[in-house]
């Protein structure tokens, strides 16, 4: 058979649509396929609302704080910022009651809790300013459980959410990261990431999905079987009234950092 | 219209490659940062914006101030500044461009930039910012050079463009406001939670703006054929005195509420910017500048004696604008950041990278407005005004 230019350049852009077109239909079929194929692990922790409460005086020595703020920064590859405090990435870190409560401090305030280390983190509140001010939703709060997410790949580093965060839980990738990371202690099941990007806690959301704690609430609970005593993080549900979380609000008197701003942390603290 | 923008004499080349010098120079600074990150300047995890969003902030308010002549000569027909709009309206083209830039260049992630666009966020204002700033452009893109067409041509500008004109008026106003809002409405942030901080930056833009147009009118004059009006810049100067009083008068209010209510909060950005705080004091010098130049300029232009000698009008608006300058473009922005919400203080001075590259942003804007001045002038040179500056008449 024979076949002339005419006939041949018919074919061959009649083919050339007809596969773009299948390439285009089976990959949208591929994606929702792929959508529905991931069903959730079967031992995922799920709550309607995360919170966190920090009892403080689980907490004796500076090495018990280590020990969390260190589980979070290996297990998320936070750089280790030592040459430039400027550009520090912080996503747990500890702070003096007078900069973690701004406002409450009081001349007379006993010894003991004005240098008391309190252990800050991203607040995952109720009424978060860093999403209401982000241009490209690459911060969002998340429907089904309440984590205040970060999109490190739609970020443009704009430094919006920064300004917005009254708690300073937001950090920016002033340089390149990755110089900053210990590679025998790095961890490959989570992105590292690249420059002029913003990043921040995100409650573990890839070990909840997983099933497991997040790792600051792992490492106190190694901190507390040590010492025969109750963990100081207590994570759970804040809407189910048969959490942890709610039994020990219940029980005790617990602060948040700036309630009358309205942002509604999820994190509370009993001192 | 734009070949007339490639013939001029000697001193025309020489401004022209003088600022694309300055241009080279900032673009390799930018290659720099653009490879290393936003870590070689002066910004920091608790001062995250600095001197580029204040240049930002601030000329948004200069191309804001194009209505400060294009609203009494459309609205109140006040015909002598029929010959000053063109050249406000093309100085509100390369402001905005200018904060354009300054957006870009403060960037962590300048190749998505799109994203803005793509993922439209109908909550945050910075979404409404690009929105208005855009229109803004176009809008005066469309009237300057509808307008400067007609006028080439010895015609009356089309009937089509006075929506446009009479939307713009409304427009300028709401880039200003919109990009106080980005300030105004944040937590935990004392120095930049006040009602009246678009009030104060439409006051702050209505007096800086015109001073600049002042000076920019005033160069016009000395080295061209074209003359904007001796009334017209008077008028101009009136403008600027008044928004000048206004602005310090807004300034003054906020200092009231913060040491009358005596809130710590409410008192430390303003202790730090002015007096110091906890032994850090870098932004002192540079405030007490702008207040002094503030105080000169208001001494000088409350008399219309000084006024009146364009000279010293010049030198008062030169004042002004640099008075505000450093309020707006600088202190404004840092004074939010210090001390940060954990009441830590963390000092910011601009790097010599950041330096560079704000200044080539600067030379970009200068080489838009020198253009479209040029073209302006070309054409405005070749048509003369009748001794009450009002209808064209032909050149003799």
């Amino acid at each position: 058979m024979s076949v002339n230019r005419r006939e041949f350049l018919k074919i061959v852009s009649m083919s050339t649509i007809l596969s773009l077109g299948g390439v285009v239909s089976i990959s949208s079929l591929k994606n929702h396929v792929e959508a529905s194929q991931i069903s959730r692990n079967a031992k995922a922790l799920t709550a309607k609302r995360w919170a966190m409460v920090i009892d403080m005086s689980k907490f004796t020595s500076e090495e018990d704080y280590r020990k969390c703020i260190d589980a979070c920064h290996r297990e998320h590859n936070v750089p280790h910022v030592t040459d430039n405090p400027k550009h520090e990435i912080k996503w747990m870190w500890t702070d003096t009651y007078e900069h973690a409560f701004p406002g409450n401090e009081d001349k007379y305030l006993s010894e003991k809790i004005k240098h008391m280390p309190f252990l800050l983190l991203c607040n995952h509140c109720e009424n978060p300013p860093c999403v209401r001010v982000c241009p490209t939703q690459a911060t969002f709060k998340r429907k089904s459980d309440g984590i205040v997410m970060m999109d490190m790949h739609r970020c443009i580093g704009c430094r919006f959410c920064m300004a917005g965060c009254p708690y300073g839980a937001r950090s920016f990738n002033y340089k390149d990261p990755r110089p900053y990371l210990d590679e025998s202690r790095e961890n490959p099941e989570f992105p590292t990431r690249m420059k002029g990007v913003v990043e921040k806690c995100t409650l573990c959301y890839e070990r909840l999905a997983h099933g497991l704690l997040p790792a600051c609430v792992e490492a106190a609970k190694e901190v507390a079987a040590k010492k025969g005593i109750t963990p100081g993080l207590i994570f759970g549900d804040l809407e189910d009234p048969n959490s942890e979380v709610r039994r020990v609000l219940n029980e005790r008197f617990t602060v948040r950092r700036k309630p009358e701003l309205g942002t509604g942390p999820s994190v509370y603290y009993i001192i | 219209m734009l070949e007339k923008a490639i013939y001029g004499g000697r001193r025309y080349w020489v401004w022209i490659f003088c600022l694309l010098g300055i241009i080279g120079v900032g673009f390799l600074a930018y290659l720099y940062q653009f490879k290393t990150g936003l870590g070689v300047t002066g910004m920091s995890r608790d001062v995250s914006w600095g001197l580029y969003i204040g240049q930002f902030t601030f000329l948004v308010g200069v191309a804001a101030s194009g209505v400060m002549v294009v609203l009494p000569y459309y609205l109140h027909d006040y015909k002598k500044f029929g010959r000053l709009t063109i050249l406000g309206e093309f100085l509100a083209i390369s402001a905005v461009i200018m904060c354009m830039l300054f957006i870009f260049v403060d960037l962590g992630q300048p190749l998505r930039v799109l994203n803005v666009i793509l993922h439209p966020t109908p909550n945050s204002v910075m979404f409404y910012d690009m929105l208005v700033l855009s229109g803004y452009l176009f809008l005066n893109i469309l009237i300057g050079w509808t307008v400067l067409g007609a006028e080439r041509k010895e015609i009356a500008p089309p009937k089509w463009i006075k929506p446009f004109i009479i939307l713009s008026i409304a427009w300028a106003p709401s880039i200003h406001t919109v990009t106080a809002f980005l300030y105004a409405g944040i937590p935990g942030r004392h120095l930049w939670l006040t009602a009246i901080m678009a009030a104060r930056f439409l006051a702050s833009a209505f007096a800086g703006g015109p001073a600049l147009l002042i000076i920019l009118a005033l160069i016009v004059r000395k080295y061209t054929k074209f003359d904007p009006g001796k009334e017209a810049i008077q008028s101009l100067g009136k403008i600027v005195t008044y928004c000048m009083l206004i602005n310090v008068f807004f300034l003054g209010l906020e200092f009231f509420t913060a040491f009358y209510s005596q809130i710590p909060g409410h008192m430390h950005s303003l202790v730090y910017l002015y007096a110091g705080l906890h032994g850090h004091s870098q932004l002192v010098p540079v405030m007490w500048i702008s207040s002094i130049l503030a105080v000169i300029a208001i001494g000088m232009l409350i008399f219309p004696q000084i006024r009146k000698n364009e000279s010293l009008l010049a030198v008062a608006c030169l004042a002004t604008f640099f008075s505000l300058w450093i309020d707006k473009g600088f202190g404004l922005v840092v004074g939010g950041f210090v001390p940060n919400p954990l009441e830590r203080i963390t000092e910011y001075w601009p790097t010599l990278p950041e330096t560079l590259i704000t200044l080539a942003v600067w030379a970009i804007g200068f080489l838009v407005l020198t253009i479209l001045y040029k073209i302006a002038v070309s054409v405005k040179e070749e048509v003369v005004f009748d001794k009450y500056g009002e209808k064209q008449i032909k050149a003799e």
